[in-house]
């Protein structure tokens, strides 16, 4: 069977093992993709593959991004939850690539919530 | 679903959910036979005898958050109009293995669609899970195993998002060799 090339991954592991070694205890951010079968008929999928395009691009490792099920406000996906250490988890609700985009960029990595696709507090 | 790899994403996800630590995914593109078989293992606490009867019932569920469950309904349905098959074998303590089969070239037939983004995600969101991952077109087929590539990648997380883009972009290149030449 022909397998996958995985020579690539040791350039990866190189790069970014030296990063890895400074960090620095556990993760303050938490970031919740809810893929139930409801999330994911609504797009959990593209918005996880948009979160991790950010996730990239900020060169932040101290996110830690996790995959749920479905929280029983299916009309309402996809949802995701972000949780900030000392502050209350917001759930947002309807979210596409670009709504994902905007919520990290600017509730994650600059504390402003973007009440505007919010659903709630938990 | 719109693609058979979203069913994909969501059955495995239940299992992952109900506990399992291994989940095997194959996709069986026998386009020569006139058929495709997608079918999800996991190591899981499996069904209990009981449930799996009416596991296809939207109206049954394990889950308390809602009274609907409806993943492996729309998977059966999916497969069932599109002249396939759906099965589930299960035994608690045994995990479960869910196979659904489609005619290939039926009407009615979703694509199988995005498998890399439904591969990664899967990685992305459950790192400690291990995945291995078959698709095969005709008689080509290529494998991959997260076994292997967390031991290449040793103290490197498989949800670092330089390495979920790396296999991204990695598994899509392996599906579009996979594809006949005419």
């Amino acid at each position: 069977m022909a397998k996958l090339s995985i020579d690539d991954l040791k350039k990866i592991k190189e790069k970014t093992a030296k990063d890895i070694s400074l960090r620095s205890g556990p993760s303050n951010i938490k970031i919740t993709v809810h893929m139930g079968t409801c999330g994911i008929a609504a797009g959990a999928r593209d918005v996880m593959s948009s979160l991790m395009e950010v996730l990239a691009e900020s060169g932040r490792d101290d996110i830690r991004v996790v995959n749920s099920g479905c929280m029983g406000m299916c009309s309402s996906e996809p949802n995701v939850t972000v949780e900030i250490k000392d502050q209350e988890p917001i759930v947002y609700q309807l979210v596409d690539a670009n709504k994902m985009r905007q919520i990290f960029k600017q509730h994650v990595l600059k504390g402003e919530v973007q009440t505007d696709f919010a659903l709630g507090k938990i | 679903m719109r693609e058979l790899s979203l069913h994909i994403l969501d059955i495995a996800e239940n299992g992952i959910t109900a506990g399992a630590e291994c989940v095997h995914i194959t996709v069986d593109e026998q386009r020569d036979n006139n058929r495709v078989v997608i079918s999800i293992t996991d190591n899981g606490p499996g069904i209990p005898k009981k449930m799996i009867e009416t596991v296809t019932d939207p109206f049954v569920t394990s889950r308390t958050t809602r009274r609907v469950g409806l993943g492996l309904s729309l998977l059966a349905a999916a497969a069932k109009r599109c002249d396939g098959e759906f099965t589930i074998d299960s035994a608690p303590g045994k995990g479960t293995t869910v196979t659904a089969a489609f005619a290939f070239d039926h009407i009615d037939r979703a694509p199988v669609g995005d498998m890399a983004a439904t591969i990664t995600t899967l990685m992305a969101g459950n790192p400690d899970i291990d995945f291995l991952y078959i698709h095969k077109i005709n008689k080509n087929d290529f494998s991959l195993d997260t076994v292997e590539i967390k031991r290449e990648l040793e103290e490197v997380p498989l949800n670092e998002p330089a390495v979920i883009h790396h296999l991204t972009e990695l598994i899509r290149k392996e599906l579009e060799k996979l594809e006949p030449k005419n």
